[in-house]
C-alpha cells in the first residue's frame, strides 16, 4: 500500500528519569499529517507538546516508537542521518533567536540552500521572489536586528519553506508578536503551506491561531487526547477560548 | 570537506566582518602581544649578542683556562710557558693568548668618554679579529690598534687617527695613544665595544695594581686554540689535559654559556617571552570561550536547522585563525616601525630565526587557545534552539 502520508508516528513514547519516578513526556502518540496539511499542536504547558515537535524535528530520539517522515523512520537513524534529514526534509521557525544575528534576511533565506549545497543561480532568484512574496522586498540586505519581530519571523518562515522540505515545523511562531501580526504570519504561513504542498506543523498555545488550520492536535500529560478534524469542530474551539 | 571550508568560511567570515570593530580590537590586543613577544626575543638576541658576539664569531674551537677556573675569562691567568705547551699537542693548528680588560676611550672636543672592553690579542693568530677595513695589527709591541664597528660608531674615529686610552695603574690614571690600523665587524665583548691591541701592548697599557706594574712577566687571561681538525674537538681536548699541567678547556658554546650572567639572562627574557605567549593564550581563549556562551541559541538554531559539527567547529577555528594572524600581522608591523626609530646603540637585534619562531609561536596560541572553545561550540545542543536543553 502506498503511504499517503507525508508524516506518520506510531506509539511515539518519551520517558524521562526524575526524582519521582518515570516521567512520560509523550505517552504513546499515534498522528498522521497529509502533504498540503496545516495542523496545530496544542495543550497547556508541560503537556509535551515541545517534546513532541522536537522528536517531529528530528531534534529528539524517542524512547520508542517510530516516526515515518518520507517513508524513513528518524526514531532509527544514528545523529549524522538526523541532521541530514533535518537539512534536507524539514524546514523549521523558531520563537527566538531564530535568525543567524550576522546574516541578512536574504543571505538566511540562502544558508538553507547553502547547508544542502544547492545554492545556485535560480536558488539565489527563488530566494529573493519567496521574501518578495512576504513583504520583504525593502528588506533583502537587512540584518535581523534591524527589522521588526513580524519581519524576522517572515524571513524565518522563508528559510524553512526554500529548500523545499517535506515537513515544516513552527514553534509558538507568534509568542513575540501582537495580535494583528501575529494573524498575518499564520495566515501566509498556511497559505504557502497549502500552496507548495508541505506537511505543516503549528506549536501554538493560542487557540485563536487555530481558525488557519486544517486539523487540531491537542495533548495533555504526554497523551494525544483530542483531534478536532472539521471546521466547525475548530472553530468552535477557537471561539470557545476567545470569549 | 570542500563544501564544509566553502559554508564555514562563508560563516566565520560574515561573522567578523558584521562584528568587525570587535573582532578588530581582539585583533589589537593580539598584535600589541606580539610586538612585546618580539621586542623580548630581540633585546633577548640584542643583550646576548651583546655578550658572546667576539666570542662567538673566535676562529677558534676550544678556550683554554687556568684550571678551576669554573670558565670564568677574567678569573683565569695563564703564562707563556703554557702556550708554547699547548702549541705542541696533536692537532692543534694555531694557539693565541688573549687578554681582556676595561678601558676609557678618551675622545676629542666635548664628547662623553666611551667605555670599552680592551683586548689583548697576538697579531697573525687566532682571537685577532679580521678587518673589514684597513690593515690587520703589525708586531706584538706595536702600538697600533683595531677597532671594532661599534666603537668606531660611537667614537666617530677613523682609521690612521690616534685614540687616547685612560687607565688606572697603581693609584695613578695613565693615558696612552694608540694609532687606529683598521675596523673590524661588530665584536662586541661582554657589552661593550671593543678594543684590540697587540698582546704586549695591552700587558703595557692594562690596568694594573700597584703590585703589578713592576711585573715583566705578561700573563693572559686564557688560550685560544683553533684545530687541524674542527671536528676533532673532544680528542684535542683530551690531549691538551693530558700533556699540560693546570688548564682545562671549554668549546666556544661552554665558553659563552659560562659568560657572567650569560645563561641568567637569557633565562630570565625566555621566560618572560613564554609568559607573554601564555597570557596570549588565556587573553585568546578567554574572548573566544565568552563569546561562544553568548552564542548558545544561535549555534543551536544552526544545528537544528541542519549544520552539521565539522562546520561549527571549522567556522569557530577559522575564526580564531584569522583574528589570530590579523594580530600577528598588525603586530610584527608596528614592531618594524617602532625597530626603525631605535639607535644602532640599543641591544635589540632583530634575527631571522629568533623572530620566525616567535611568530610561529604567537601563530599557535590562537588554535591552541581556542580549542576549549570550539569543544563547546561543538557540544551545544540542537535542542538549545527550543529553548530546551
Amino acid at each position: 500500500m502506498m503511504n499517503t502520508y507525508a508524516l506518520e508516528t506510531e506509539n511515539v513514547t518519551k520517558t524521562y528519569q526524575s526524582e519521582s519516578g518515570v516521567i512520560n513526556a509523550v505517552d504513546e502518540v499515534s498522528l498522521q499529517v497529509k502533504p498540503g496539511e496545516f495542523v496545530a499542536l496544542v495543550g497547556p504547558s508541560g503537556s509535551g507538546k515541545t517534546t513532541m515537535l522536537s522528536i517531529l524535528a528530528a531534534l529528539l530520539k524517542p524512547t520508542s516508537g517510530k516516526v515515518i517522515l518520507d517513508g524513513q523512520d528518524l526514531a532509527a537513524m544514528n545523529e549524522k542521518d538526523r541532521v541530514a534529514m533535518r537539512r534536507n526534509k524539514i524546514g523549521f521557525t523558531f520563537q527566538a533567536n531564530n535568525l543567524v544575528p550576522y546574516l541578512s534576511a536574504v543571505e538566511n533565506v540562502e544558508l538553507m540552500l547553502r547547508l544542502n549545497g544547492r545554492l545556485d543561480k535560480t536558488g539565489k532568484i527563488r530566494s529573493r521572489e519567496l521574501l518578495a512574496r512576504l513583504g520583504l522586498a525593502e528588506r533583502l540586505h537587512n540584518l535581523p536586528g534591524q527589522m521588526s519581530g513580524g519581519q524576522q519571523q517572515r524571513v524565518a518562515i522563508a528559510r524553512a519553506m526554500i529548500h523545499n522540505p517535506s515537513l515544516v515545523l513552527a514553534d509558538e511562531p507568534t509568542a513575540s508578536l501582537d495580535t494583528e501580526r501575529a494573524y498575518q504570519v499564520v495566515e501566509t504561513f498556511a497559505g504557502l503551506i497549502h500552496e507548495q504542498n508541505r506537511a505543516g506543523i503549528m506549536v501554538t498555545h493560542d487557540l485563536r491561531m487555530c481558525e488557519y488550520v486544517d486539523r487540531v492536535f491537542q495533548m495533555r500529560d504526554g497523551k494525544l487526547v483530542q483531534i478536532y478534524s472539521t471546521k466547525s469542530e475548530i472553530m468552535e474551539l477557537v471561539k470557545g477560548r476567545h470569549d | 570537506m570542500k563544501q564544509i571550508i566553502q559554508i564555514s568560511g562563508f560563516l566565520a567570515l560574515k561573522e567578523i566582518w558584521r562584528n568587525r570593530s570587535r573582532f578588530l580590537l581582539v585583533s589589537l590586543v593580539i598584535a600589541l602581544i606580539t610586538l612585546l613577544v618580539l621586542f623580548i626575543a630581540a633585546l633577548g638576541e640584542g643583550l646576548g649578542n651583546g655578550n658572546r658576539e667576539y666570542i662567538s664569531k673566535l676562529d677558534a674551537e676550544l678556550i683554554t683556562y687556568q684550571s678551576k677556573s669554573d670558565f670564568l675569562i677574567a678569573a683565569s691567568r695563564l703564562s707563556k710557558d703554557r702556550l708554547a705547551a699547548i702549541r705542541r699537542v696533536d692537532g692543534v693548528a694555531d694557539v693565541g693568548m688573549l687578554g681582556t680588560a676595561n678601558a676609557t676611550l678618551i675622545l676629542p672636543g666635548d664628547v662623553e668618554p666611551l667605555k670599552v672592553a680592551l683586548l689583548g690579542v697576538q697579531p697573525g693568530h687566532t682571537g685577532e679579529p679580521a678587518v673589514v677595513q684597513g690593515q690587520q695589527l703589525g708586531t706584538d709591541l706595536s702600538d697600533e690598534v683595531i677597532i671594532d664597528k661599534n666603537t668606531a660608531l660611537r667614537s666617530d674615529l677613523q682609521i690612521g687617527e690616534n685614540l687616547t686610552i685612560r687607565v688606572t695603574q697603581g693609584t695613578k690614571d695613565e693615558f696612552y695613544t694608540l694609532r687606529i690600523v683598521g675596523i673590524s665587524d661588530g665584536q662586541q665583548y661582554s657589552l661593550q665595544p671593543s678594543v684590540f691591541v697587540p698582546f704586549y701592548a695591552w700587558d703595557r697599557i692594562k690596568p694594573k695594581s700597584e703590585a703589578e706594574i713592576n711585573s715583566s712577566n705578561p700573563v693572559a687571561n686564557v688560550i685560544l686554540v683553533k684545530l687541524i681538525d674542527p671536528e676533532a674537538i673532544e680528542e684535542v681536548s683530551a690531549n691538551i689535559a693530558a700533556q699540560v699541567n693546570n688548564v682545562e678547556t671549554a668549546t666556544l658554546k661552554e665558553a659563552i654559556q659560562a659568560l657572567p650572567g650569560y645563561s641568567a639572562q637569557q633565562s630570565t627574557l625566555n621566560l618572560q617571552g613564554g609568559f607573554t605567549l601564555f597570557i596570549g593564550v588565556l587573553v585568546i581563549g578567554g574572548f573566544f570561550q565568552i563569546q561562544i556562551l553568548q552564542k548558545v541559541a544561535q549555534i543551536g538554531v544552526l544545528k537544528a536547522i541542519g549544520t552539521a559539527n565539522p562546520i561549527i567547529a571549522m567556522a569557530s577555528i577559522l575564526q580564531i585563525v584569522v583574528v589570530t594572524m590579523v594580530g600577528v600581522a598588525i603586530g610584527g608591523f608596528m614592531t618594524f616601525l617602532f625597530s626603525l626609530s631605535f639607535p644602532p646603540t640599543v641591544p635589540i637585534v632583530f634575527n631571522g630565526t629568533t623572530t620566525a619562531v616567535a611568530i610561529i609561536a604567537l601563530l599557535m596560541i590562537g588554535p591552541l587557545s581556542g580549542l576549549v572553545s570550539t569543544r563547546y561550540a561543538v557540544r551545544i545542543e540542537p535542542l538549545k534552539a527550543l529553548g530546551l536543553s
